[in-house]
């Protein structure tokens, strides 16, 4: 299997060709080793930081932003984001109150104060 | 008339960092004015992560990246003026303001202008159609969503591929809209090269080069919009019009510094950057006022912004102690390949950091700074394109050679 990506470790922004045979992975185009690991969980376990909003159901026309604390397989973003949905909150809420105690091993957290 | 040694306009990440390290620097008289009622400015809408890499050395989102200023302002105990619009400033500091409490009039020995900017709207370019509902900027969309939890719509087309453009066509995705297309009027995007991996190729987004929105369909709510692709002289070309329909159009076509207190005052204005023209003190033509942040020039990375703001107080705070002397002053000039050079004017005093943009994309490059015939500095970059902001330090010992305008140009190398 091939894959072309753009490392976006640095501003570089390296046009990786990645090739994986059986368990073999061989990677080029990168400038650097970093660009390799990249390109690898990229392909294996690609991860993303989600971010979101929760409505903060005492309070006018107000939400508090959260974010996953740590990255989470990109596949599952649209699956949290519909879990957010129904996540009520009241204030006041500070910055790393728990929203969501487990998805997919982390947490979902406050962003922002809402006094 | 009330008196401060410092007041910082604007409560943003320029103001705040700019307040800190006019406090820290030992003026403690600093006061904020700022029209919102916390402090934080536009990070509190820009809810995504990646704030604080380079400053503060961990990964934040918006707010907390502002959080964390927050609090430096709150434990030095500086005095706060939240929803204060400032309506006035004259060359002689005196700034008026107003509130629920009324009107303010405040005399200060240095002011320091964090006005930040505003996103250019759709009459500035003039696009064919009617004014139905639908149509943002982006960053008022962003506002709406992240901030109040109303959603703008549920189809989108967005013209222009700035960061903010990028973040909202993953934001809209992510709660639930579809996102037709990322129309750019140029041939390459101005945003960052992981917003272009990250918020369209996540989400299967296409992004359309060298293509714009040529007319807007609707009549009460939009339906749809005309884009087409331009030639090199940005004409459309009228056999490549595509209708696409959909119910929102959001615009990320540019920021513009808000100068206008600026100006009301008299501060000359570097006609490219927006902002006002400053020494590398960030120090105006008007002594004793300073600007910083986004009002002085569009940063693509808040770190950079808090590190400016805090040469802006630290500078207005040595103004308040008498601590500035007059020294020689040398122009500069962006060269070949360069868009602008900030600051516009620089004191042979120190080491002194230049900023710069530069025209279009490049590969490899090289940067030189010269002074007539001399060379004071010069740099290798692996590629340069205008949506990252270069800085290029001088060292004070090739600066005392100098006797020329400093120019910086750029010349392409294999």
């Amino acid at each position: 299997m091939k894959k072309e990506m753009i490392c976006i470790i640095c501003p570089h922004g390296c046009q990786i060709e990645l090739t994986q045979e059986g368990n073999a992975l061989s990677v080029k185009g990168n400038a650097c080793p970093r660009g390799a690991e990249y390109a690898k969980s990229e392909l294996l376990d690609p991860r993303r930081t989600l971010t979101a909003t929760v409505r903060v159901s005492n309070r006018k026309d107000t939400m508090v932003s959260v974010k996953t604390e740590h990255p989470i397989p990109k596949s599952q973003m649209m699956n949290i984001m519909k879990r957010l949905r129904d996540v009520h909150v009241n204030a006041p809420i500070a910055i790393g109150d728990i929203l969501l105690p487990d998805v997919w091993g982390t947490k979902v957290i406050a962003t922002q104060r809402v006094d | 008339m009330q008196e401060h040694a410092i007041v910082v306009i604007g409560g943003g990440p320029a103001g705040m960092a700019a307040a800190v390290a006019a406090y820290d620097r030992g003026v403690t008289d600093v006061v904020i004015l700022d029209r919102e009622a916390h402090l934080g400015g536009i990070l509190q809408q820009c809810i995504h992560n990646g704030f604080g890499l380079h400053k503060l050395g961990q990964e934040l989102t918006g707010p907390e990246y502002a959080s964390v200023y927050e609090e430096m302002v709150a434990s030095r105990g500086i005095q706060v003026y939240h929803e204060t619009m400032v309506t006035g400033l004259t060359a002689e500091r005196i700034v008026t303001a107003q509130n629920r409490q009324g009107i303010l009039k405040i005399k200060a020995q240095a002011v320091i202008l964090a006005m930040g900017c505003r996103e250019r709207s759709r009459g500035a370019l003039n696009i064919y159609g009617n004014r139905p509902a639908g149509i943002y900027s982006a960053g008022t969309a962003q506002k709406l969503i992240n901030c109040q939890g109303y959603m703008v719509g549920k189809q989108v087309v967005i013209l222009g591929s700035g960061d903010i453009g990028l973040i909202m066509a993953r934001r809209m995705s992510l709660e639930g809209a579809k996102v037709e297309a990322v129309c750019e009027l140029m041939p390459y995007s101005g945003g960052l090269t992981r917003n272009i991996v990250q918020c369209l190729e996540d989400f299967d987004i296409p992004l359309y080069l060298r293509t714009t929105v040529v007319q807007i369909h609707g009549d009460k709510r939009v339906q749809g919009v005309t884009v087409a692709q331009v030639d090199e002289n940005r004409n459309v070309i009228e056999t490549t019009k595509l209708y696409i329909p959909c119910d929102t159009l959001l615009l990320s076509v540019g920021l513009i510094p808000e100068n206008e207190l600026t100006r009301g005052a008299g501060i000359p204005i570097d006609p490219i950057t927006g902002g006002a023209m400053v020494d590398e003190r960030c120090e105006t033509a008007v002594p004793g006022i300073f600007a910083c942040g986004n009002v002085l020039q569009v940063h693509d990375l808040v770190d950079y912004v808090s590190e400016e703001a805090e040469r802006a107080g630290a500078a207005a705070a040595e103004t308040v102690l008498s601590q500035s002397v007059c020294r020689e002053v040398l122009a500069t000039k962006a060269g070949f390949g360069v868009r602008y050079v900030l600051p516009q004017r620089i004191h042979k005093d120190g080491d002194v950091s230049l900023f710069l943009r530069v025209t279009q994309p490049f590969g490899k490059v090289r940067l030189t700074v010269t002074a007539g015939e001399k060379v004071l500095a010069s740099v290798k970059r692996i590629k340069a394109a205008p949506g990252e902001m270069e800085k290029i330090t001088l060292k004070a010992d090739a600066l005392a050679q100098a006797t020329d305008t400093v120019t910086v140009s750029l010349e392409e190398i294999k």
